[in-house]
């Protein structure tokens, strides 16, 4: 059997004092789309920047196709095929389409010491990317990207990562804080990026998005892997009680009744 | 920039009703379309107001003087600007690299060409420590740079005192040094014009044309993004920081060749100044926007308003409101040309 392309083995991360991660194991495969679940603070972002070369684990393992694998910065993991759009960020409002796609990896042309942005290169394979995700609506790479949507900008984002040849897209609440149309627009994004055979992660709230695309589902419950199930092998109540924090409160149940049996 | 083909149409009326109304949305959403009608302005008031004079080579030079001086700090600052930073140390550099090509070559002797080398390593020095600590500390290039000023200035008149035994240090250049820095060409026009010339041509290629110039509006847009897309945000800090160093340098050994002497103080008013030409040139304050085209027009306006005052028969102090109004009038056109710049869309479909 082949390896899973990104896999993490005990891993965890701690910031100072602070555990934020305890003992993650994780693996996704080539077109597959793992959903991240938990509540505010459970460790999501933590976890996705640990993969994404902005954190360093603070012990465990982290492996590609099966050889281990250590990220001194986002740009290593960046060069191994790591795309991520973060939660916040990632786009610069005050910059055009076509130099925003191309940011820290600019086209150029010209001689020797003497490079030269490409700026007609860059705002036609940038619009071009987009379009091929039925964003098109987007045909000018001149215009500034604050003058885009929420759904534009989180669709570009991604755009941008497959073009530069991902193979992992991890993707933070890219659905967060949109409407019903901009969201399915990104699901859809993230239906075609699958289709490509790229393994996608994917961090959400919501659990119909996480429904519409997740094959494996994943559940951080303040920084532990709470549990961790395939597609159809859990309702969708199921899985909100998961998100908020569900078990930890049948924790809680149990122990009242415990409780309530020692009184009486 | 390079004008997009458009596309072909019929009706030659209808092309140039398009081509007029796409060269207006073009010119409205660039960071210099607000600071391109200031300079207009504010050059008709003084035609009115001050009259031929103001036209005459005599006139242009006086402005032109002080705008290359001011122009070649404020180039380097717009750039630390559009990168999310400021730079106030310039106020100390300027004097320090005067004073140590003053001493260098005035009062030890030595050649010219030696002590203009050790003035701008100087500059480049300052802007290294002051590009690390950026890097090193969470604290506000505002703060960071204000501290190396006052280290900078202070050791510059300890030194100064303690090597010549005065606050201040004249210079003879050699000829040659003379001619390159310190000449009048014309007899008015200052050869550090000229030299500015040069800095907008190296600065508009850094920021416009190569890859570089994309890495600093990133940097200034999100500081934290353009980290994780791969950009090695520390040493373009360190860069960008060492480049203002090295510019007032320039400036301060191009004041020692015009005016054969050094003073500790002065430099100060360059601080401010080059802001304020740097945002009335369209340059948002905190990051991200902004145009070299536009740092030129606002210090060109700046400094018409800051000479062309004393043509006039206003009192000269009136130039100091003038020029906050103008502040203030700059960034709100600026606001509104920028708001109209993100909800710009592309030629409408009919
Ligand atoms: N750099 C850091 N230093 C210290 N603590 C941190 C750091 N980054 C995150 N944390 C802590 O780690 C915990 C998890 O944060 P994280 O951002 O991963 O949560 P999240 O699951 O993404 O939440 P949300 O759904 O709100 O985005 C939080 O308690 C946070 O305060
Ligand atoms: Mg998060």
């Amino acid at each position: 059997m082949t390896h899973p392309v990104l896999e993490l083995r005990n891993v965890n991360k701690s910031f100072g004092p602070i555990d934020v991660l305890h003992d993650i194991s994780l693996s996704v495969k080539a077109g597959e789309v793992i959903c991240l679940l938990g509540d505010n603070g459970a460790g999501k972002s933590t976890l996705i920047k640990t993969l994404a070369g902005v954190h360093k684990p603070t012990s465990g393992e982290m492996l590609m196709d099966g050889a281990p694998v250590s990220f001194a910065r986002p740009k290593d993991a960046a060069d191994r095929g790591i795309a991520t759009v973060h939660q916040f960020g990632g786009t610069f409002p005050l910059m055009t389409i076509g130099r925003s796609f191309f940011v820290g990896v600019e086209p150029t042309k010209g001689f020797g010491p003497f490079k030269i942005f490409d700026r007609k290169t860059a705002n036609a394979v940038a619009v071009k990317a987009v379009q091929e995700f039925g964003i098109t609506r987007i045909d000018d790479g001149d215009r500034l990207i604050g003058g885009l949507s929420g759904g534009e900008r989180q669709s570009l984002a991604i755009a941008r990562a497959l073009h530069f040849g991902a193979r992992v897209l991890i993707l933070d609440e890219p659905t967060a804080a949109l409407g019903v149309k901009q969201a399915s627009h990104v699901l859809r994004v993230v239906m075609e990026a699958k289709k490509r055979g790229v393994a996608v992660i994917f961090i959400t709230h919501q659990v119909t998005h996480a429904m519409a695309v997740g094959d494996h589902f994943a559940v951080l419950i303040r920084g532990a892997l709470a549990a961790s199930f395939a597609k159809g092998e859990k309702s969708r109540d199921e899985i909100t009680d998961l998100m908020a924090g569900g078990e930890a409160l049948a924790d809680l149940d149990a122990h009242l009744d415990d409780a309530a049996a020692t009184v009486s | 920039m390079a004008s997009a083909t458009q596309p072909p149409v019929t009706a030659p009326t209808a092309r140039l009703g398009q081509g007029i109304s796409s060269a207006f949305a073009r010119l409205v959403r660039r960071p210099e379309a607000g600071s391109f009608l200031g300079m207009i302005a504010v050059f008709v008031f003084f035609v009115l107001a001050a009259g031929q004079v103001f036209v005459s080579p005599a006139g242009f030079a006086s402005w032109l003087n002080v705008a290359a001086e001011i122009g070649i700090v404020a180039l380097p600052i717009g750039l630390l600007m559009i990168a999310g930073e400021l730079d106030l140390s310039i106020g100390a550099i300027i004097p320090a690299s005067s004073l140590t090509v003053a001493v260098i070559a005035g009062f030890f002797g030595l050649p010219d060409g030696v002590a203009v080398i050790a003035a701008l390593g100087l500059g480049l020095a300052v802007g290294f420590v002051n590009g690390t600590l950026v890097n090193r500390t969470a604290v506000p290039s505002l703060i960071i740079t204000i501290g190396t000023m006052f280290a900078v200035m202070g050791l510059t008149l300890g030194l100064s005192v303690m090597v010549t035994g005065s606050t201040s240090a004249s210079l003879q250049p050699a000829p040659q040094a003379k001619a390159l820095l310190g000449q009048f060409v014309g007899g008015m026009f200052q050869i550090t014009i000229f030299w500015w010339l040069g800095f907008v041509a190296v600065v508009a290629y850094i920021l416009h044309v190569s890859p570089i110039g994309n890495w600093i509006y990133a940097l200034g847009g999100d500081r934290i993004s353009a980290r994780n897309a791969g950009i090695p945000t520390e040493r373009l800090t360190v860069g960008v920081f060492m480049l203002s160093g090295l510019c007032a340098a320039f400036v301060g050994v191009s004041q020692v060749m015009v005016y054969q002497s050094a003073q500790v103080a002065g430099g100060q008013s360059f601080i401010f100044n080059s802001i304020m030409c740097v945002v009335i040139g369209g340059v948002l304050l905190t990051g991200g926007f902004g145009s070299v085209l536009g740092i030129v027009l606002g210090t060109i306006t700046f400094s018409m308003v800051n000479q062309g005052i004393y043509f006039t028969s206003f009192d000269p102090n009136f130039g100091s409101i003038i020029i906050g109004a103008l502040l203030l009038v700059a960034v709100l056109m600026n606001d509104t040309f920028r708001q109209m710049a993100l909800s710009y869309t592309s030629k409408k479909k009919t």
